[in-house]
């Protein structure tokens, strides 16, 4: 049931993860996200989320089933393919201490391209040059450019600190961004900006969005929600 | 290349760490190769100490006892050579030019030799260089002395200056040559060699100061005065060596023998470059304890930059696991460590090669003056093999926290672990 077009982004069939020197296993039978959907990812804690992430990054090897994304199946690729993946495809915001502190707030969101040459054409594309388009969507996300320029990343609040890595996972047009609760450390005003930003972002770019959170107020702006149980064999469906 | 801009941005921002790990390699670095430096200028400033000279010839002894007396001045000859085998052997067809050597009597701890001009003309040292005069020139008077240029530095001599010779090499009750005191009229250039603790005075003057001396005592009343026994024959009655320069050095194995072989009295000719040789061979297990104390401590100084690497290596995981996140591959992470471990070791041996050359140029002019070692500033070819070296061996330190870093990135996935 994927009213988001004929071919979907991501696909997970009988998806099986167990973790090394444990019992517990992640399977995951069916999940779909379709292109430019965005979708709530909630779970009780330990019920495999970031693992999920993983996974679908590329980073993290299933020991079996099928995840296919963009039309292409993660497993047949080489560690190497998969990083390169990662790279053009993909976006990443972690719940904090997204930022390298010895670059600069605009310098940390060109790095969103530095592994990607396609991902600098498309920027390069939308902004003119790799930084115009940093500095654009810094704007774009409510950032002031040109104090965050004269900086340092340390010196950033929180909640600067997640806009500019909004911004890293947005530049050069990925077509799906996983955020890991990204909200958590923020407050609520916050935190109800970012989403609003991030989403609108998400939407002007067309990428999809796999928001994983344990804050189900926030549930309500998205396309779909989406439960990871715990149980002893953790297993979802869509 | 964003490698090495990332490197160089993440070391800017613990730069505090960085330098100071930088700087233990310096010094490290610059331990190795100026114990190297030091040791084959050391070796060469040695083999050099005689230098165009063909032959020593001296009284049957060892070939290294030989040396040890007539050239560095260590230990006493066994015998002398009379001067009539000295004459025959001046006068042999193969022979250019020869110089004596009369040794037995000191100045204030610094030898006194009896010589001819002879040797400031022929004597060669270094890579052929003749002996220089700072301020002066060679005797002349029968009274003349010439000091090397750590006599004059140690005991503030000038030209002019009277000095007193003592018999014998010294001791407390040394009897003195007070009778015929001696005037500098010559002050030697350093050289780096024995010629620099040396009093030089002509082969005419030993005698003088000695007519009235038999079997080590004075006796009064022969020629006791300085002006008298310039009015008496002053030819020597023996030598303590010589040193022959030949026409050709291919004769030189033949003279040898010749003189080996001298039927009036038992003779040794050696080559000072074999001999040399042997001797250097007896003190060279010094310089392998040395050699090793300092890649040893080059080995600590690696080990340094290993702990702190290894130390920050918690600290970066989120580093490396944000740089996952935007695409780089395990094998990435793995070269970030090499490379920042490859960049602090170049630096530091850049440092510490700069501070060696630093040192070498300012100290140059102390070390020839009071160790006699001639420094040299160029580089030479073996220091670049320990460089090499050592940047091998960071590339290899770098490869520890790589390949743990590289396997914490595949098992963390992309969470940020702390």
């Amino acid at each position: 049931m994927i009213p988001w077009g004929a071919v979907p982004l991501l696909t997970c069939r009988d998806l099986r993860f167990s973790w090394p020197r444990t019992n517990a296993t992640l399977t995951i039978r069916d999940f779909q996200v379709g292109q430019g959907e965005r979708v709530f990812l909630c779970g009780p804690s330990g019920s495999g989320k970031s693992t999920l992430l993983g996974l679908i990054g590329g980073v993290l090897q299933p020991q079996g089933g099928e995840l296919v994304v963009l039309e292409q199946s993660l497993s047949v690729l080489t560690p190497a393919r998969r990083d390169r993946f990662r790279a053009d495809f993909l976006g990443f915001i972690f719940q904090q201490f997204n930022l390298l502190p010895f670059l600069d707030p605009v310098e940390n969101v060109m790095l969103g391209c530095a592994f990607s040459p396609l991902r600098k054409v498309r920027a390069m594309a939308s902004g003119g040059t790799v930084r115009d388009e940093a500095l654009r969507l810094l704007v774009a996300l409510g950032l002031d450019a040109r104090i965050l320029e004269r900086r340092g990343t340390g010196q950033l609040s929180v909640g600067q600190q997640q806009r500019v890595a909004a911004a890293r996972a947005l530049i050069g047009g990925p077509d799906l961004v996983l955020a890991d609760e990204p909200t958590s450390a923020l407050d609520a005003a916050t935190r109800d900006g970012f989403l609003r930003l991030l989403l609108a972002e998400c939407a002007r770019h067309g990428a999809g969005l796999i928001f994983v959170s344990h804050d189900m107020a926030l549930a309500s702006q998205f396309d779909r929600v989406v439960a990871l149980e715990t149980s002893p064999s953790r297993q979802m469906e869509a | 290349m964003e490698l090495v801009r990332l490197t160089w941005k993440s070391l800017r921002q613990r730069r505090a760490g960085a330098s100071l790990t930088v700087f233990t390699i310096a010094l490290s670095v610059f331990l190795l190769l100026g114990v190297e430096r030091v040791r084959t200028d050391a070796r060469q400033g040695f083999a050099s100490t005689v230098a165009g000279t063909d032959l020593i010839v001296g009284a049957r002894s060892g070939s290294v006892n030989l040396l040890l007396y007539s050239i560095f001045h260590v230990g006493e000859a066994t015998n002398n050579i009379t001067w009539k085998t000295y004459e025959q052997i001046a006068a042999m067809p193969d022979v250019a030019w020869t110089v004596p050597l009369s040794l037995g009597d000191s100045h204030r701890g610094f030898r006194v030799m009896g010589t001819s001009r002879n040797f400031f003309v022929h004597y060669r040292y270094g890579r052929g260089q003749p002996l220089d005069f700072d301020r002066g020139g060679p005797f002349d008077d029968l009274y003349d002395a010439v000091v090397g240029a750590e006599v004059a530095r140690r005991l503030q001599y000038k030209i002019g200056d009277r000095i007193v010779l003592a018999h014998g090499l010294g001791g407390p009750a040394s009897a003195m040559h007070a009778d015929k005191p001696f005037r500098i009229v010559g002050v030697l250039a350093p050289t780096g060699t024995p010629v620099d603790a040396t009093v030089a005075v002509s082969l005419e003057a030993i005698e003088a100061i000695h007519v009235d001396w038999r079997s080590g005592v004075r006796l009064p009343g022969v020629g006791g005065n300085a002006a008298d026994a310039r009015h008496l024959d002053l030819t020597p009655k023996a030598i303590t060596a010589c040193l022959v320069g030949l026409k050709s050095r291919l004769s030189a194995f033949a003279f040898q023998r010749a003189v080996n072989d001298y039927p009036e009295e038992p003779l040794l000719a050696i080559l000072p470059g074999v001999a040399l040789g042997e001797l250097w061979h007896l003190i060279g297990t010094a310089e392998n304890t040395l050699r090793i104390i300092s890649a040893m401590v080059v080995v600590v100084g690696m080990m340094g930059m290993l702990t702190g690497l290894l130390s920050m290596l918690n600290e970066r995981r989120r580093e490396m696991a944000i740089l996952r996140a935007v695409g780089a591959s395990a094998g990435t992470v793995f070269a970030l460590l090499v490379v920042e471990s490859v960049v602090l070791t170049t630096a530091g041996a850049i440092l510490g090669y700069l501070l060696l050359y630093a040192v070498l140029v300012l100290s140059h002019q102390y070390v020839l003056a009071h160790f006699g070692l001639s420094l040299d500033v160029a580089p030479a070819l073996s220091e670049w093999g320990l460089l090499g070296a050592v940047m091998c061996l960071g590339l290899v330190a770098g490869c520890i926290p790589g390949w743990i870093a590289y396997r914490r990135s595949l098992v963390d996935g992309l969470q940020v672990r702390l």
